[in-house]
């Protein structure tokens, strides 16, 4: 997702920045060198905070004033107080969780909405891949090898629809992503690599 | 001869933890870069255990550069064209601000020094003298507080106890509170200084003598403490340490320093003696043992930082076993629990706690930025 919207953002980043009211308190776990923070600190004026388990990403989000916690999202949020933030950011990490599921909950405790991102499994280049080749899929929004990539949970839109019936969210939101634009919902779960989802515990 | 340091001459007497009083204290200082006009560019650097206030100039006694030089100077992490830096000797060390080593105000006619009737002191102490200084410096609200290891819990303390006199708290290699293992090893100290004879209960002042030898031991466990294991090895292995004829390194079979970390440790040991009091050790060491900034309020440490509305920064190293990232990620779970602007990171370096004092590029990079 290399394309860039008028902020600088990628795609996926830019839908939630959109959606996220002016003023509110944001965690943004996996906050990576903290685009999205300083987008929502410097044009909307938000309080943003970041959860991010790289230590030279943590260094340079320092550097440039975010304020940002190294540590392990599968651990961390647990420190954490009730409803701690307007909103709960979970970009392109929910797939590296060691338990998404709990994750989900937790985003759900810690915040009083969340925003979760994440690459669709159910893409039609990746059913393709594993449908003729047999193979693992390496693609453009998967392009690390099955035996090297972090993306130790891979999920579909249909699959995350369900986690959040059982954990008993409701999706406020969703946002579609496919050859780094927007597309509808319809047939999503066969055209986008990209999914956001905004939830509400 | 370098010009006599700024001491500030406090005009109250400064109340104690203990319920005693400090009167007529001093507290010697250090300034660097220009104050603004409205006072706001000011950065106060608290030093650690043995430190002083030289934190960017030479050492009166030892003539060496400031203990972090490379940290604070024009165009440095710390910049000195764009801060006012100040760094104070805390009260009961022995580098110009009241400690033992100081006469009783009013006392006896032949100016004896406290010695051992000094009070025991805590970090909230060495703060509320600190902050007396700001009073009198006229600084209302500082820019940032910098400091590591025991400057780091001076730092906490004066967020936690004075939270409306600081915008930015930056707390390198340091903890909330005093561990046995912390406290173990002090203890080793204080019991090596008051074993040597010539310690004589405190009252060596009058006198030809000091506690040198045991005051060495003291720094030479401490030293351990501040190292990493795979750093001495880098540093010394084995290696044997060449004989004073100049001849090479050979296993003398009795106890001389065969080895080069005896060496290295016997001399750092010496070299303590001439710049620092054997008392001032006790006091400060007792000072850092008491440190528990939880049990001050009420026992729990997120308490100490409610409402807080400044910006903390974190930072311990990953080889830092006197006060490891465990304490720091302690501290860093409270602020978060209180709601606290907090950034924290555990940086990677082989040296141990002593860190925080060598060239370290990203360190360099997290305290611009963060003091920016």
């Amino acid at each position: 997702m290399s394309r860039h919207s008028p902020t600088g953002l990628r795609p996926d980043l830019a839908a939630i920045a959109a959606r996220v009211a002016a003023g509110s308190r944001v965690l943004d776990i996996g906050c990576g060198e903290g685009e999205l923070m300083a987008v929502l600190e410097a044009e909307k004026g938000c309080d943003a905070r970041g959860l991010e388990l790289d230590a030279g990403a943590v260094e340079r989000c320092v550097a440039r004033g975010l304020s940002v916690v190294q540590g392990d999202a599968d651990t961390d949020l647990a420190n954490y107080p009730d409803k701690a933030f307007d909103y709960a950011v979970l970009s392109q990490t929910l797939q590296v969780a060691a338990r998404p599921d709990l994750m989900l909950g937790e985003l759900l405790r810690v915040g009083r909405r969340a925003f979760v991102s994440f690459p669709n499994f159910a893409h039609w280049r990746t059913r393709a891949a594993l449908m003729w080749g047999g193979r693992m899929p390496v693609t453009r929004a998967l392009p690390v090898s099955w035996y090297a990539t972090q993306n130790i949970h891979h999920v579909t839109i249909k699959d995350f629809r369900e986690l959040a019936r059982e954990k008993g969210a409701r999706i406020e939101g969703a946002w579609f992503f496919a050859n780094e634009r927007a597309i509808g919902a319809r047939g999503a779960n066969w055209r986008a690599e990209f999914a956001v989802f905004e939830l509400s515990g | 001869m370098p010009s006599k340091p700024p001491v500030f001459q406090l005009p109250e007497s400064l109340p104690l933890d203990c319920g005693q009083a400090l009167e007529s204290a001093r507290i010697a200082y250090e300034t660097y870069g220009a104050l603004n006009a409205d006072k706001s560019n000011a950065v106060l650097i608290c030093h650690a255990l043995t430190g002083d206030q030289y934190v960017a100039s030479t050492h009166p006694v030892t003539g060496k550069p400031g203990w972090w030089t490379r940290m604070v100077g024009p165009g440095k992490p710390i910049d000195t064209d764009r801060f006012h830096v100040i760094c104070a000797n805390v009260i009961g060390s022995c580098m110009g601000s009241t400690g033992p080593a100081s006469p009783i105000p009013g006392g006896a006619a032949d100016g004896a020094p406290y010695a051992m009737r000094f009070p025991v002191i805590t970090i909230r102490d060495m703060v509320r003298g600190l902050v007396a200084l700001l009073d009198g410096l006229g600084i209302e609200t500082l820019h940032c507080v910098v400091g590591g290891s025991m400057g780091g819990m001076q730092a906490l303390s004066l967020a936690a106890n004075w939270p409306g006199r600081v915008a930015r708290i930056l707390v390198i290699a340091s903890t909330a509170r005093h561990s046995a293992q912390n406290i173990a090893f002090h203890e080793v100290g204080r019991q090596a200084i008051m074993a040597d004879p010539a310690w004589a209960q405190g009252n060596y002042y009058a006198g030809d003598t000091s506690p040198n030898n045991g005051l060495a031991v003291a720094r030479m466990a401490a030293h351990i403490t501040y190292l990493s294991e795979e750093g001495l090895t880098a540093k010394f292995g084995r290696r044997l340490q060449d004989r004073p004829d100049g001849s090479a390194g050979a296993k003398s079979f009795g106890f001389d320093a065969d080895f080069q970390v005896e060496s290295y440790l016997r001399y750092q040991g010496s070299g303590f003696t001439r710049r620092f009091d054997a008392n001032s050790y006790l006091y400060i060491t007792r000072a850092m043992d008491y440190f528990d900034l939880a049990e001050e309020h009420g026992g729990r440490l997120a308490d100490a930082f409610a409402g807080s509305e400044a910006r903390f920064c974190i930072v311990s190293f990953d080889t830092d076993w006197l006060y490891p990232t465990a304490e720091s990620r302690h501290v860093v779970h409270a602020l978060n629990a209180a709601g606290a602007k907090v950034s924290f990171v555990e940086l990677s370096a082989p040296y141990g706690h002593d860190s925080f004092l060598l060239e370290h590029d990203q360190l360099d990079r997290v305290v611009r930025g963060f003091v920016e």
